[in-house]
Parts: structure tokens; C-alpha cells; sequence
């Protein structure tokens, strides 16, 4: 153990060491914060927002990009919600905590949460677009190309694919904080199972139903990687109007503006600002998200 | 009487199919699971059985060094799919992969766990609760946004710093994918070293230790399989994350030990050439194949991580 004075000395260096990592990871945050507001802030207006870019996207606006994101995440919404409350209230109310099925299914989400956003583009291509979508055209179209190419549907599908275990563990989290007594009120005044489920548990999760959706709609605004191969579109002259349209988004727009630019010098101011509007978003979403659950957390200790 | 039988038969019927309905949508992640294995291998492995996909790439052209041009010219690992003679060696994108994987845990490994000791162990219960939340702000942030920052901003000043060959290499890509994977690091660290029942704590400090050596050699063993599996969730989101490296590596698929030479991985490169490959030819079933082993590995990865934390929950939550 050595001499006091050595003990003392590793003791605070150790402490010292420590707080030094957690100074250097907030120094980055603010870094990477403070960079892009500080640049992001200047080209941003309200003709900004609402303008589609003109000349090779050196100049011009986002609103395009915006509205495909907008398009994209609430259509994703319609169907990741359900699907992620459905599972959740298997694991939170029906599930047999010591059955195979149980294990393996938990297993599966926590592994989908750890699959490659990439893999996820590949499997949107593979599965949506070329089976699914060409399986429409061949049975329904006479197969004259409809669905069966890269568009709005399919990647609001691959997002809702990609984004499910986000909604699974906040709805579950809000699930197991209902307290027992309310599904024991409810079987005590004569209620089903799934009665009490649907109509006492489930109202009183809600907030964290939408932590959730809000938490995957922040997620799905900012995945790049995708929807590259399954809609999401280099420039487009018109806003999509049609589920089989392609769709412009803000996360590729900054992508393709940081590595296609005819002229970078150019681009840069609104590249900067497309950045902070991104970022701006998800933090927002993010906020929002926490403020949700929070306030349910305060709700159910009043209880 | 009769009606009321009838009304309760009616409600149990109902409570019983919507509690199968509920039990049939809970497979709904393991058929995505089992779906996404499917559809890439449906598209990949054709490389193994069809003649003409075998005829340009099969399984020693992709592992293996080959010669190309005259019959005494040096095997080579090469990875060049649109040229006169395509070459598929996967030798450079793993090496790549390999490379800036590393140096994204290098640095975030002792940056991370650093951090999540000082939010356990020696800050004060509100400002644990202030960390936290601020530390895992960084993983909000969208990949595209870090590889933005990365190209633009990261790669100007290492250059600035070091003058390396290249603009874009190995280390930007690394440094820019650390911030991605301190969050998923410093997470699992801290509920980990948490999880450590305080009794153990107080044993130690009863017998005369400070604080440090308590940490160093009490709570950190105890909480070493939860700390083993944070490196393990992180090095799976390294090894798969594409847009960060595909905006700050420099894409060159080059087989190169050093780290400054500009480096090209298997997600970027699924990204960066997908869009333009021929449906069903060759090249797009290797770019396939590519992420049935993205797949394939990361899936090892997450099942590790996963099923080493929830035994080390179950056995701290036994002991306290």
C-alpha cells in the first residue's frame, strides 16, 4: 500500500485524472456545439427555411429537404408506434419472464438495436424495394414499375424497422411504472385482462408512447446511411406528393453538400446552417423527449 | 341468465384473441431479425453457386492474394470492382475497418471510462445527474453531423498539427467515429461501476482505503464483465458505422499498415458503391456478401455485450 504520502498523491491523481476525462468529453460537446451554431447562425432567415436550393446548391434554401424529412418520419410514425406498443405491452404485461419465447424475443430487439444502419439500407433495398415492392407491380400493376423502385414508402418502412426498439423500451419503461394497485382496481371492478391493459395501463403510458415516437422521429431525421439505396433523392425539382415519389432529406442533403459541391467555398455558409437546422431538430426532439418523461415522473410520484 | 353467460363468454373470447394478437406481435423483431438475414444472404450468396458470379469472384479471389498481368508480376491484395479485369480482394476494406476501428478505441476506451468513474465514483449526487443526461447528448448527435464535423472542421487542424500525406485518413476517421462510441462506452460503464452495491464500498473504506483504491480495486473488478461489454457494444457501432467514415477516411481502398494513408472500410464502401452497381451482377452481390458479414459480426458482438450485462446484473442484484 506504500507510504501515506504515495496514497495520498494516487488518490487525488486518480481523482484529477478522472475529472480530466469528463472535462476533455464536455470540451468536445461544446466544441462541436459551439462551431456549428457560430457558423450555422449566420446564413439562417426565413427564406432559408422555405426556399429549394438554386445553383448546384450554392445557393438557395432547405425547404425541400425539410419537407422530405417532415414526410418521412411522421409517415414512419404511423407505423412504428403500433408496432412498438404492441411489443412492448407483450413484454410488460404478457410476457412469462422465464420463457424461451420471452428471452429470445428481448434478445432480438436488443440485437436490432445494434444491426448497422447500412445493413438496414441493404435490407430495405433487398426486401422492400426489389421483393415487396416488385411483388406489388408483377400481382397488381401488370408489372409496369410503381413500387418496385426506391421510394418515400419503403424508407419510411426501413426507418420504422430501424427505429422499433426505440419505441419498444421507452413504452415498456412507462408500462412497468403504472403502479400495480391501478391494474389490480381494474380486475377488482370485474375487467378482463385485456380491458385493464387497454383501457387503464395503456391511457397512462401514453406520455411514454410519445417519448417514444418523439425519441424515434429524432433518430430517423438524422440516419443518413439507410436511405441512401431506398428513396432518398440527390435534388428534386418538385416536393413529393405520392408515397412512390423520392423524397429529398436533410441529413443527405448535408452530405451531398459536404462531398458533391461544384464549389465548396460556395456551399460552406449553407452547409453550416443546414447542420444547425439538423442538429437544432434533433436537440428539440430530444428536449422534448426528456421533458415528456420527466413530467411523468413527477405525475406518477403524485400518485 | 342466459344473457349474461353469453355477454361473458363473448368478454373472455375477445380477452383471449387480443392476448393472441399481442403474442403474435412480439415475434414481430424476431421475424425482422430473421427477415434481414434472409433478404442479404438471398442476395449475397448466389456469389458461391452461380457460374458467372463464381467465373469473377469466389472465395480465393476475395480472400486470397492474387496476380494480376503478367505471370511473374507479386500476388497482390487489391480491391478494384470497375476496371477492365475487376478485383475483389476484401483484404484492403478489412484491413481498413480494422484500422480505423482501432484508433476510434484508443481513444475512446480511456476517455470514456475515465469519464464514467468520475460520474460513479467521486461526483457529487447531483452532479452525477447532471453528467450524465450531457454526456449522452454526444449520442444524439446524427453520424452524418460528426462526419460533417470530421471532414470540415477535424481534418483541417490534424492537418494543421501534423502535416500528414493525406487530408483524409485513417486517424480523422478514427478520432470523428471516437465521439460516436465514447456515449455507448461511457453508458454501460456507469450503470456498471453503479450497480456495485455500496456495502462493498463501505467495507473498503472501513479498512482504511481512500476512495481511488477503492475504485481501482474493488468497485472497477466488480464491475469489470459490465465494463468488458461496454467495449464490446462499442466496437460493434465502430465497426459499423458508415457515414462518418465514408466522409472522413478518404475511400481510398489501398493495403496499407499506416495509419495516415487514406482508408476505405466495409460500410462505407457498401455505401459509397451500391447506387452505382448493375442489379445482380457480381459486384452487387459482394457489396451484399460485405453486409451479411457486417451483419453477421455485429450480431456476435451485440449477443456478447448483452448476455455478459444481464448476468452481471443478476449477479449484483443477488449479492446486495
Amino acid at each position: 500500500m506504500g507510504t501515506g504520502r504515495h496514497r495520498i498523491f494516487w488518490d487525488r491523481a486518480i481523482r484529477w485524472l478522472s475529472a480530466f476525462a469528463i472535462l476533455c468529453i464536455l470540451a468536445i460537446l461544446a466544441i462541436l456545439i459551439g462551431i456549428i451554431s457560430y457558423n450555422g447562425w449566420g446564413k439562417l432567415s426565413w427564406e432559408f427555411l422555405t426556399a429549394a436550393p438554386t445553383n448546384g446548391m450554392t445557393s438557395g434554401g432547405i425547404f425541400p429537404a425539410i419537407f422530405g424529412t417532415v414526410a418521412l418520419v411522421l409517415l414512419m410514425s404511423i407505423f412504428v408506434a403500433p408496432a412498438g406498443v404492441f411489443v412492448a405491452i407483450y413484454f410488460s404485461e404478457y410476457a412469462n419472464r422465464n420463457s424461451w419465447f420471452y428471452y429470445i424475443s428481448r434478445q432480438a430487439v436488443n440485437n436490432l438495436a445494434g444491426v448497422p444502419s447500412i445493413v438496414f439500407g441493404l435490407f430495405g433495398l433487398g426486401f422492400f424495394v426489389q421483393f415487396v415492392g416488385k411483388g406489388i407491380d408483377r400481382t397488381f400493376n401488370g408489372g409496369e414499375l410503381a413500387y418496385g423502385q426506391p421510394a418515400l414508402i419503403w424508407a419510411a418502412l426501413t426507418m420504422a424497422v430501424l427505429t422499433l426498439p426505440v419505441v419498444v423500451v421507452s413504452v415498456e419503461e412507462a408500462l412497468q411504472s403504472v403502479p400495480r394497485s391501478y391494474r389490480e382496481a381494474s380486475y377488482a371492478l370485474g375487467s378482463t385482462k385485456s380491458q385493464a391493459v387497454f383501457r387503464v395501463v395503456l391511457p397512462h403510458a401514453m406520455p411514454g408512447v410519445l417519448t417514444g415516437s418523439v425519441l424515434a422521429v429524432s433518430r430517423a431525421a438524422g440516419e443518413v446511411a439507410p436511405i441512401l439505396f431506398v428513396g432518398a433523392a440527390y435534388f428534386l425539382p418538385h416536393i413529393p406528393t405520392r408515397l412512390t415519389d423520392q423524397f429529398m432529406h436533410l441529413g443527405y442533403h448535408v452530405f451531398i453538400m459536404s462531398t458533391q459541391s461544384p464549389d465548396v467555398d460556395a456551399t460552406k455558409p449553407l452547409l453550416y446552417s443546414t447542420v444547425f437546422v439538423l442538429l437544432a431538430l434533433t436537440f428539440i426532439l430530444n428536449a422534448v423527449a426528456v421533458l415528456i418523461r420527466a413530467r411523468m415522473r413527477v405525475a406518477q410520484r403524485s400518485v | 341468465m342466459d344473457l349474461l353467460n353469453r355477454g361473458i363468454s363473448w368478454r373472455s373470447a375477445r380477452d383471449w384473441m387480443i392476448a393472441r394478437f399481442i403474442r403474435v406481435s412480439a415475434w414481430l423483431s424476431i421475424a425482422i431479425m430473421f427477415l434481414i438475414l434472409v433478404f442479404i444472404a438471398k442476395e449475397a450468396l448466389p456469389l458461391f453457386y452461380e457460374p458467372d458470379a463464381m467465373a469473377e469472384v469466389g472465395w480465393s479471389r476475395l480472400f486470397l492474394p492474387q496476380n494480376y498481368g503478367t505471370p511473374d508480376a507479386p500476388l497482390k491484395y487489391s480491391w478494384h470492382p470497375v476496371s477492365v479485369e475487376p478485383k475483389y480482394s476484401l483484404m484492403p476494406l478489412l484491413l481498413g475497418t480494422l484500422k480505423v476501428t482501432v484508433i476510434a478505441m484508443i481513444f475512446s476506451i480511456p476517455l470514456a471510462l475515465a469519464a464514467a468513474i468520475f460520474t460513479a465514483e467521486f461526483a457529487s449526487k447531483w452532479g452525477r445527474e447532471i453528467l450524465k443526461p450531457i454526456v449522452e447528448m454526444l449520442a444524439g448527435f446524427p453520424s452524418v453531423v460528426l462526419g460533417f464535423f470530421a471532414l470540415i472542421v477535424l481534418a483541417s487542424w490534424i492537418q494543421d498539427l501534423f502535416n500528414f500525406d493525406f487530408r483524409l485518413n485513417a486517424i480523422v476517421a478514427g478520432v470523428a467515429l471516437s465521439l460516436a462510441v465514447i456515449p455507448i462506452i461511457y453508458t454501460v460503464c456507469e450503470d456498471a461501476l453503479s450497480a456495485v452495491p455500496r456495502k462493498l464500498r463501505e467495507a473498503s473504506w472501513a479498512l482504511g482505503a481512500t476512495r481511488a483504491e477503492t475504485t481501482m480495486r474493488i468497485v472497477l473488478p466488480a464491475a469489470m464483465p459490465g465494463i468488458f461489454a461496454g467495449i464490446v457494444l462499442g466496437f460493434g457501432r465502430a465497426i459499423g458505422e458508415t457515414m462518418i467514415v465514408l466522409m472522413a477516411s478518404g475511400n481510398a481502398a489501398i493495403t496499407s499498415w499506416s495509419f495516415t494513408d487514406s482508408t476505405r472500410t466495409l460500410p462505407a464502401t457498401i455505401a459509397a458503391e451500391l447506387a452505382e452497381v448493375v442489379f445482380g451482377s457480381a459486384h452487387y452481390r459482394v457489396l451484399f456478401f460485405l453486409g451479411l458479414l457486417l451483419f453477421l459480426i455485429t450480431f456476435v458482438l451485440n449477443s456478447t455485450g448483452s448476455w455478459v450485462i444481464s448476468r452481471l446484473k443478476s449477479k449484483l442484484s443477488g449479492e446486495s
